[in-house]
């Protein structure tokens, strides 16, 4: 799997998938590396039948374990569709600033779902509204690593520990970054903002 | 598999769902259709990992996998692990099981979050989308110091956690 296939087809909470063609072509170029793998099993349980049982089986136990914990994490992500629409988002943190603006920027960072490059646009237009870089930036890096349906997979599938002591470290990690960014503008004379920059999210 | 944690975010899950669905119908049919989409829209990518775990799993013996990407396979590993997670995009609905197979095959819990943490924090392959809005000083100084700060996390939580 090489880095362009992932982020053509990566779902990961798409909020509102890319408009796509259907057809079997296209639903086909999307399987496609599925479609190998299960050609190679196919193979090997043709071959070598006694090689191919433990990745059979593997292969399903893995697939049940996933899919399992996939559903309701789908239907949570839904649910943050629908209670924090994306508008809010903009509407809030704009305004806000020292701890009330890091609350909400932690805030809005966590709840809705969906890949980072949603956040980006949002992020631009919270920047021309008059927003810190400080705030920007935690409610960047919060969306990029500490999302609710995020940390619900790392207790199911790493461990509470593990989702626990990361997050600890995370928060912490986003409000330094955030001061760092903020003061290291502050020092070389503003933004610099693309001259044009697309103002709506897409 | 832990399975009381599994029924308890169904439980919760459908509860908010059904509380939802009372209140405000229309709401409850679209979050229900996004919940939908999004799965869909992982599926792809996510059988193909799938399928390709467990081939891995299936051939390659826990001893191999613990060689390369085990507590022996010492900093490089580590570090391969960390710019792989820099360099790729991938959801955390693909990665985080991914990375409980490897962790469960033998692979070092350094390693292991290495790669998770830079997965999520540093973000090469949406840099020019970043830049596009953001500006050069703000996405560019954003994600190295990411990038350090991803590293740290990784080596405390491979420390504490084993």
């Amino acid at each position: 799997m090489n880095a362009n296939d992932s982020t053509e087809t990566n779902g990961m909470a798409e909020m509102k998938p890319p408009v796509q063609s259907k057809g079997p072509k296209h639903i086909l170029k999307n399987f496609r590396w599925v479609l190998l793998v299960a050609a190679v099993d196919l193979l090997l349980w043709l071959l070598w039948p006694q090689q191919a049982a433990p990745v059979l089986h593997n292969t399903w136990d893995y697939f049940v374990e996933v899919i399992i914990i996939l559903i309701p994490v789908a239907v949570l992500m839904g649910l943050f569709e629908v209670w924090v629409p994306k508008e809010a988002i903009g509407k809030h943190l704009g305004r806000e600033s020292g701890w009330k603006g890091i609350a909400l920027s932690f805030l809005f960072g966590t709840a809705p779902t969906g890949p980072l490059y949603i956040a980006f646009p949002i992020a631009g237009m919270l920047l021309k509204k008059g927003a810190s870089p400080f705030n920007v930036v935690v409610f960047l890096n919060t969306w990029a690593a500490v999302k609710i349906p995020q940390l619900i997979l790392e207790a199911r599938f790493l461990g509470p520990t593990f989702m626990l002591v990361r997050l600890a470290l995370t928060l912490p990690s986003a409000i330094v970054i955030g001061w760092l960014i903020q003061k290291i503008i502050q020092r070389t004379g503003g933004l610099n903002m693309p001259r044009e920059t697309p103002g709506q999210p897409a | 598999m832990d399975t009381s944690l599994t029924w308890v975010i169904y439980a919760v899950v459908i509860g908010a769902l059904g509380v939802l669905a009372l209140r405000d119908r229309t709401k409850a049919k679209h979050a229900v259709i996004v919940a939908a989409k999004s799965f869909v829209a992982t599926l792809p990518v996510m059988l193909a990992f799938i399928g390709f775990i467990g081939l891995l799993l299936g051939l390659v013996s826990p001893e191999t996998i613990s060689r390369y990407l085990g507590q022996g396979a010492g900093w490089w590993a580590t570090i391969t692990a960390f710019l792989l997670g820099a360099i790729l995009y991938i959801g955390s609905l693909v990665s985080i099981p991914l990375a409980a197979s490897l962790l469960r095959a033998g692979a070092s819990m350094t390693t292991i979050a290495a790669f998770l943490t830079s997965l999520m924090m540093v973000n090469t392959m949406t840099l020019p989308l970043e830049i596009k809005y953001l500006g050069k000083k703000m996405a560019l100084s954003r994600n190295l110091l990411s990038l350090v700060f991803a590293f740290g996390i990784a080596i405390v939580i491979g420390m504490g956690l084993r």
